[in-house]
């Protein structure tokens, strides 16, 4: 490729990307300036007057000051249960790939399942009582988990599939159990899918509002898409403050997703697998 | 690297997620000796949740002792699951406001919820109410709210401009919606964007039907009667279809909500809205000038002399079975309250009331909106107003609101989407293990 | 490989994920599909064997749900799998403004359902949205995108393209960054162009990543319901219907029986669908 072909790919692929991708959010933006009346009319336009840090305000405080206690809710939430199920789930993924046994048929059929079935929640929360984790942060948490490893399974055999077997062996020569030829072997080279599976499940957590509304019931409990209720009735919305809120609750994924970006593309410089 | 010190990390986010119960606790939910805190579930609907809060306060502020916690949930059937939900978990709130009627025999009643028969105020209720929150031969639950009414709220203005009578018949009403056309204005508003309001011609014709036949609604539960049979009950889905093949709703018809719907009923841009009127206190926060400006007649049948208003019962709060001990007493407390003419006195303070209320010595405030005015003398003459169908019978179908919607677009016609009702109707009479299905 | 109990590949890994997964998954999905043979109140039930089945299949909505789900599907994954690997390489390559461009594609990712239903309905609204003021300007009369039957589900399923292309052209993008680099280098000394790189390296090596990218897109597309529910209801009318949709519809009319039902019909569906898809693409090898 030139240079000046490159050049003119990039710019096109700018402009393209900032009408496809940006204007959808700069109407979140705009909204969430204007007054109530103004965001009612739900056009595409200017604000005609300014009143975003009042929005602020109005959001933060809302309903007791709901906003910051399930953004505390939603962070414990998004840690624990994304940082379980991505561990958890790369050791099934590298017995799944590397050892070839009978049952990888139906192990594999169990994992497309938690895909496929949508949860079923009387039973679930039946269960989660027998076991004294209803209402619990612990219960919400082991349910996304459940709920959540099918996808990382998937993601990481994939990717195991790529790491040549000679380390496995090279490391098995150097004495490594299977501790610690998975922990410090193969779960470093998994760099790159691990923190896509980390970005994409704790925005899937982070933005789940089924599941807390079932399995964590109660205002004190709250989470951030719960929140979204506080401006948004069947028969009433307050544009403006919903948009604010929108807003907010998308920073944190946001902050996440830029600083994981960049280790995506560390990963690239470093180059891969040394095989 | 991060990835070194995992297990670590590992250990960090189990100890987290233990030491989180207590999360979100921002040190204010702690009991206090002697003190009893009640819990609330309403929906978050400004409707409910704006006269129950300032209940709640009114309320805490006579009871020293005691201190009510509000808390929302989402409306529609997506609230109805989680009450169901909870109630089967033993785990509903001390307190809780549900709709009356089929949706409240829905909820197992006798087996979830705390009966109120021996209660002081059961004498106080209005006999009507009554009907729509008792299972077997108990009470059990105390109004929130008036009445509310299913009708067509209409822009005096722009009837006064064209010189137009309310009508009373559909032909009248057709005639009038000729002239409002001719004059520019859209004659009927339609807010498809929000589908449950698109029931309204149906719902909302409901008086004239059993006008034409008093034992429709019992029929009806005993699957003997059929609204694509029925000439009186397929009107509803007549009406809905002429008056989008005539051309008279507003162009945005197909993606209006609710208050796009409300505000041009209310600068006249449209001159005839069917609704319910629990919509007006809304409408008049957002333009004051409504209080005057809009009224509201009763949907028009075949027959002038029976036509009336239909009505639906307010939503009922009730007592769960697993409410116990110091919360059961101050919860019993708190529903005689709010049956009292201080709880009326309350909720109107705090949100215009959609109607009438129904416990003896409750009034309306003066200064309520025209709109919610106009119901008073369907209200007071006898035979002038009768509940919707889902107060009467417990068979109301999942779908009618799509099925509106596509008859009132062009989508379906009117006979077949009654058919497609009665098709509907069927599950939901067969779930609760109607005779006859 | 040995299965002999020292394989390093210890089934020990299993037992965890195993435990959880069993207890708050297999266990409460089983229990449901009992009670997909009851009449269910969730306050009681009465067993009536296989009656439920027959009342979903005579759904009269179901015929359109099921046409619509196997449009929405293949219109969403196909669309993904295209699109993605064509931005991956588009990111992958020596562009600039790559970090700008990769971070803008996945924003979409990041927000919430509900955020993107509400979004695209406003700009989608036939008289007053942004997109049909846009092309008022060129001329054209737009469409009511989401009011009119024959165009409500490609709605739909474009926005879903757009909120999903992001996760496709990650998982792609980490496929075609896991290449060793020895390839390309020993591709240069050959003087390969960029079009036999990708053919004869990426395309064979991302291969992993274009399986997982099928299967986790047509399971989505399948069973997708939340951006359909929150922009249109599968309306107007029953027009953008989808299974998924029809069953959450009799889930929230309280026939619980009747929706576990329709639940397991809509599971059979999608492994009649994906299993052998899955199997099929699994099964070749990588060959070098």
């Amino acid at each position: 490729m030139t240079g000046r072909k490159n050049y003119l790919l990039s710019t096109l692929a700018v402009l393209l990307s900032g009408v496809v991708f940006l204007v959808p959010f700069a109407f979140i933006v705009l909204t969430a300036m204007k007054t109530r009346q103004d965001a009612a009319e739900l056009r595409f336009s200017w604000p005609h007057q300014f009143q975003f840090v009042q929005n602020l305000v109005d959001v933060v405080q809302a309903r007791d000051y709901m906003l910051i206690i399930a953004f505390i809710n939603s962070t414990i939430l998004t840690v624990a249960s994304v940082t379980i199920m991505v561990v958890l789930a790369a050791m099934v993924a590298f017995v799944l790939q590397r050892r070839q046994s009978r049952w990888n048929g139906l192990i594999t059929f169990l994992v497309l399942s938690g895909l496929i079935i949508p949860p079923a929640v009387v039973p679930t929360i039946w269960v989660l009582q027998r076991l004294g984790l209803f209402r619990t942060m612990p219960g919400l948490i082991l349910v996304e988990v459940a709920f959540g490893m099918s996808f990382c399974v998937l993601l990481f055999r994939a990717f195991i599939a790529t790491i040549p077997r000679e380390l496995d062996e090279a490391a098995i020569i150097d004495g490594a159990g299977p501790l610690r030829l998975f922990f410090r072997v193969i779960f470093p080279l998994l760099r790159s899918v691990v923190v896509t599976a980390v970005v994409v499940q704790s925005v899937t957590v982070w933005n789940d509002f089924v599941n807390p509304l079932y399995f964590l019931p109660g205002d004190q409990n709250a989470t951030v898409q719960l929140t979204l209720y506080n401006f948004s009735s069947q028969y009433n919305t307050q544009f403006n403050l919903l948009f604010t809120n929108i807003l907010l609750i998308t920073i944190p994924p946001l902050l996440m997703f830029l600083v994981f970006n960049r280790q995506i593309v560390a990963g690239m410089t470093a180059g891969a697998v040394k095989g | 690297m991060r990835f070194r010190s995992l297990p670590l990390a590992l250990l960090a986010a189990t100890t987290l997620a233990l030491s989180a119960c207590s999360a979100g606790s921002l040190g204010s939910s702690d009991d206090e000796g002697g003190k009893v805190e009640l819990s609330f579930l309403v929906d978050n609907s400004d409707s409910s949740l704006k006269p129950v809060e300032q209940v709640a306060k009114d309320f805490s502020a006579k009871n020293p002792g005691i201190t009510v916690k509000v808390e929302t949930r989402p409306g529609g059937t997506e609230g109805d699951n989680i009450i169901k939900t909870r109630l089967s978990t033993g785990d509903m709130t001390d307190v809780f406001l549900y709709n009356s009627g089929s949706l409240f025999q829905a909820i197992a009643p006798q087996q979830n919820l705390v009966p109120l028969s021996d209660q002081p105020y059961a004498g106080q209720l209005d006999d009507n109410f009554k009907s729509t929150v008792t299972a077997g031969d108990q009470l059990y639950g105390v109004p929130l709210g008036g009445v509310t009414g299913g009708a067509v709220l209409y822009n005096k203005k722009v009837f006064a401009d064209l010189g137009l009578k309310v009508p009373a018949t559909w032909a009248e009403f057709m005639a009038n919606n000729a002239k409002i056309k001719a004059a520019g204005v859209a004659p009927v508003i339609q807010t498809f964007g929000d589908t449950w309001t698109s029931q309204l011609f149906v719902l909302g014709d409901f008086h004239n039907v059993s006008a034409a036949d008093p034992q429709f609604a019992a029929n009806y539960t005993a699957n003997k009667v059929k609204f694509a049979s029925t000439p009186a009950a397929v009107a509803g889905f007549q009406h809905q279809q002429e008056v989008h093949d005539a051309g008279y709703l507003n162009k945005d018809f197909a993606s209006a909500k609710l208050d796009d719907g409300l505000k041009q009923l209310a600068q006249g841009k449209g001159a005839q809205y069917p609704m319910l009127t629990f919509a007006v206190g809304g409408m008049v926060a957002n333009f004051p000038e409504s209080a005057k400006d809009v009224g509201l007649f009763a949907l028009p049948g075949a027959d002038a002399a029976k036509n009336g208003l239909t009505v639906w019962s307010p939503a009922g709060i009730y007592i769960p079975k697993s409410t116990e001990g110091a919360e059961l007493e101050a919860a019993k407390k708190l529903l005689a309250y709010i049956a009292s003419p201080d709880g009326c006195a309350s909720q109107a303070a705090a949100y215009a009331p959609s109607g009438p209320f129904l416990v003896k010595g409750c009034t309306l405030p003066a200064d309520v909106p025209q709109a919610i005015k106009d119901m008073q003398p369907y209200i007071d003459t006898p035979g002038k107003s009768s509940l919707a169908l889902e107060f009467l019978s417990p068979v109301k179908g999942p779908s009618l609101e799509q099925i509106t919607v596509e008859v009132g677009s062009g989508i379906r016609r009117a006979p077949a989407g009654a058919a497609l009702y009665d098709e509907d109707v069927k599950k939901q009479a067969q779930q609760l293990g109607l005779e006859g299905w | 490989m040995a299965t002999s109990a020292r394989s390093p590949y210890s089934n020990w890994f299993y037992l965890p994920a195993a435990v959880i997964y069993g207890i708050l998954f297999a266990v409460p999905t089983f229990a449901s599909f009992f009670f997909s043979l009851t009449r269910w109140s969730i306050f009681d039930w009465k067993f009536i064997g296989f009656d439920n089945f027959v009342t979903f299949f005579r759904e009269p909505a179901l015929v359109k749900g099921l046409t619509n789900t196997l449009i929405y599907a293949l219109v969403t994954s196909g669309l993904k799998v295209v699109l993605g690997l064509l931005l991956a390489l588009l990111l992958t390559s020596q562009i600039a403004g790559r970090g700008y461009l990769r971070s803008v594609v996945f924003f979409p990712v990041l927000v919430s359902t509900i955020g993107v239903g509400l979004t695209f309905t406003v700009l989608m609204n036939p008289d007053q949205g942004l997109i049909n003021d846009a092309l008022g300007v060129l001329g054209i009369d737009g469409p009511g995108w989401l009011t009119d039957p024959q165009y409500a589900l490609l709605s739909v399923a474009l926005v879903d393209v757009w909120k999903g292309v992001g996760l496709a052209t990650v998982i792609y993008i980490a496929g075609i960054v896991s290449i060793p680099a020895e390839y390309f280098e020993a591709a240069r000394m050959d003087g390969a162009g960029a079009w036999d790189n990708f053919r004869r390296i990426v395309l064979p090596l991302a291969r992993p990543a274009t399986v997982t990218v099928i299967i986790l897109s047509l399971i989505g597309g399948l069973r997708s319901f939340d951006l359909i529910w929150a922009m249109t209801r599968g309306g107007p009318g029953f027009t953008s219907d989808v299974i998924a949709s029809v069953i959450y519809k009799q889930y929230q009319a309280g026939f619980y029986g009747l929706s576990t039902a329709g639940n397991v019909v809509l599971f059979l569906v999608v492994t009649a669908i994906v299993l052998p898809l899955s199997r099929f693409l699994n099964r070749k090898e990588v060959e070098l």
